[in-house]
């Protein structure tokens, strides 16, 4: 507890973009087949340090198995809100789930190269508590840390909803279930919100039967994965809108509200249209008469390829489907960038007007046919996927790894972590930068990105960027 | 008499002062106001919210002094209710000390229902306890030589001073907090408001157990 609030929580996104730029990043390091623990893994972000752009500390877990996937912090500039009237915590901890194991450990990271475990939490608490499984994205919210869970009870996560629970923010107690009438709701994956308005948006990804050990191709030709995102009424908590985004859209993924609280939109990606294998990216904002509405406002296209160098899940289709897996908004709202996974594409839209998104820079590493080669000369294993932004906007980080076993089955020949980062231009464009490259340790992938101070998928403001 | 009217000054400056006090504190709900005219770009909503605000503070003050007010047609017990309230009082600040945690339920409310919000965080805190030596202290001189007074007359006395203490109060904290608002909101800007935001939860919760004690004092001394 501070006297002061921690200087990393800004009033607003404008503020925040203003603040001293990371020092630090912290990435996620995740044995693909449970042979090795996981790790979260700093990285030097300082272009001045001598071990720039190198792994500077790991914390290594001690168990095996966890496949770590998203984190976040346990206090965020959302302290800052005037109703809570307190904002003196600290950020100073990542919650980091397994959504393998259910088992969620509390990193200390106060100071960066001195990280260590600060409590785990087992699984079975999770369980008893919630009746939730594979905890998964994190935010930090009006009564404390909000997790969502991508499985429900039972030995496969398919007894009851999967959806979110809450947990005290200082002392690190699994409180509980968050929802009080959940509606339609059956699948979960991504949520944000708008603290000020008092809204929250969720999406569907899909039951842990379908992709723990795997996409399961019936079932996205069938079109059984997630294809709706729903609106809550935060405090209330309850589901007040559905959007169906049409079932063959599947796996509605990231949801990127605007950072501004004035503003009523936000994104949300789509992995992919069974109709014709584009990815999607959808605009959805609040009308006029409060209603939900969303479209579609950009579509990526599938690239025609030789079913012999297609993975066995592709052949069939004679082309490389964009595979929209992340999407990240910068904090003026100005850019989208949208990871192409499957291509091997790192896109960034001009979305000033978030009906009309314009494509603004492009970079190309990595891809299930392409394999660009990244600046430096070095391979990039599988595409550009988790991405994150500094809060200045002005470097865009990325890691490779989509989750362990869909990455084995699009890109069954690669294997590798790595992190990379490009330059953002005066006005646009996006460059990578030749310099920094980190190559994961042996058998450990990379995923997540968490910046230092906060970014741009972590804060959420309670004032207007005025 | 002259010592009298010395001390009744003294208090209702105490009031005064405890109401730019409560104002300050962001914990009250100034940076309420300060969100409210950003969110809706207009200054009428500041102005707006600064009134519901002070709306909310009012009514938890009146719900605390009220029943006091009630209590003291008892005039025999006088002196032990003093004594009582001012015990209270340092147990709510005791207790505040100890339970440090922030009460979770005021993120629940929602934020365009802003005197709830005041009238619950003034309760949460003990704002309204942290008045009540004050008011007693004011009704006991006020009632002087009650003895003689008519129970009916005591009574409609003291509910009349606890409106008025519980609107200078009020008065005295809009006009703080407002201030505040209207200049970080006109001048200084949000950059300030993550500035000149202090925790002043150990400080909040002392001043409950010094007002407590000078209470019990008072009540002692024959104040």
């Amino acid at each position: 507890m501070n006297l002061r609030p921690d200087p990393t929580f800004h009033a607003t996104a404008k503020l925040a973009m203003q603040a001293p730029v990371e020092n630090y990043g912290f990435t996620v390091m995740l044995s693909p087949d449970g042979t090795q623990s996981d790790g979260i893994a700093v990285v030097d972000l300082n272009p001045k340090s001598k071990t720039y752009g190198e792994i500077v500390h790991q914390v290594i877990v001690p168990n095996i198995g966890d496949e770590f996937h998203h984190f976040g912090w346990n206090a965020c500039s959302s302290s800052l809100s005037p109703l809570t009237g307190h904002a003196f915590l600290e950020r100073r901890y990542l919650i980091v789930p397994g959504i393998r194991s259910s088992r969620i450990y509390i990193i200390d990271v106060k100071d960066p190269l001195k990280a260590k475990i600060h409590k785990t939490i087992e699984p079975e608490e999770l369980f008893a508590k919630t009746g939730y499984s594979r905890p998964h994205t994190i935010h930090c919210g009006p009564e404390g840390i909000y997790v969502s869970t991508l499985g429900g009870g039972g030995e496969d996560g398919t007894d009851g909803p999967p959806g979110i629970f809450i947990m005290d923010c200082e002392t690190f107690e699994i409180i509980g279930q968050y929802e009080m009438d959940r509606g339609p709701q059956d699948k979960h994956y991504d949520f944000w919100w708008n603290l000020p308005q008092d809204y929250m948006v969720s999406s569907e990804w899909g039951l842990p039967p379908q992709f723990e050990g795997g996409i399961v191709a019936e079932d996205l030709l069938s079109n059984k994965y997630g294809h709706s995102i729903h609106f809550w009424d935060l405090r209330a908590r309850k589901n007040i809108q559905t959007i169906d985004l049409g079932e063959n859209h599947q796996m509605a993924l990231e949801i990127r509200p605007a950072h501004d609280p004035t503003k009523s939109y936000g994104f949300c990606g789509v992995v992919v249209d069974t109709t014709n294998l584009q990815g999607a990216i959808f605009t959805w904002w609040r009308d006029d008469d409060g209603k939900w509405q969303a479209k579609k406002t950009i579509t990526i296209d599938p690239v025609p390829a030789d079913p012999e160098d297609l993975p066995d899940l592709l052949k069939g289709f004679s082309a490389v489907p964009p595979l929209v897996t992340d999407i990240d908004l910068s904090l003026d709202d100005k850019y989208l960038y949208v990871a192409c996974w499957g291509l091997g594409e790192m896109h960034q839209y001009d979305v000033s007007d978030p009906m009309n998104p314009k494509l603004a820079g492009k970079v190309e590493l990595g891809g299930i046919v392409a394999h660009h080669k990244h600046p430096n000369g070095k391979d990039f294993a599988f595409g550009p996927q988790m991405v994150e932004i500094s809060r200045d906007g002005k470097r865009v980080y990325w890691t490779n790894s989509l989750y362990s076993t869909w990455d084995d089955q699009f890109y069954p020949n690669d294997e590798g972590g790595q992190m990379v980062m490009a330059n953002v231009g005066e006005n646009g464009g996006l460059t990578l930068d030749k310099n920094f490259y980190v190559d994961f340790p042996k058998g450990l992938r990379a995923h997540q990105i968490r910046l230092e101070g906060g970014d741009c998928s972590t804060d959420s403001f309670c004032y207007p960027s005025v | 008499m002259a010592e009298d009217v010395i001390s009744v000054t003294a208090l209702w400056w105490a009031v005064i002062f405890s109401g730019l006090y409560h104002g300050i504190n962001p914990g009250m709900g100034w940076p309420l106001a300060v969100s409210a005219a950003l969110m809706e770009r207009k200054h009428t909503a500041m102005a707006k919210a600064i009134a519901a605000l002070a709306f909310g503070h009012f009514l938890a003050m009146t719900a605390i002094l009220l029943p006091f007010s009630l209590m003291l047609f008892l005039v025999e017990w006088a002196r032990d209710i003093r004594i009582g309230a001012g015990l209270l009082v340092i147990a709510m600040g005791i207790y505040l000390l100890v339970n440090r945690r922030h009460p979770k339920f005021l993120a629940r409310v929602h934020p365009s229902r802003l005197a709830l919000w005041s009238f619950l965080a003034a309760m949460a805190h003990g704002a309204g306890l942290m008045l009540v030596p004050i008011f007693l202290g004011i009704c006991s001189i006020d009632n002087g030589d009650a003895g003689h007074q008519a129970v009916q007359t005591l009574m409609s006395g003291n509910i009349v001073t606890a409106f008025a203490v519980a609107t200078v109060h009020t008065l005295a904290m809009t006009a703080a907090g407002g201030l505040i608002a209207v200049i970080i909101y006109l001048w200084l800007g949000l950059k300030f408001l993550s500035k000149t935001w202090f925790n002043l939860d150990i400080v909040w919760a002392l001043s409950l157990v010094l007002v407590g004690l000078l209470g019990v004092i008072a009540a002692y001394a024959g104040y």
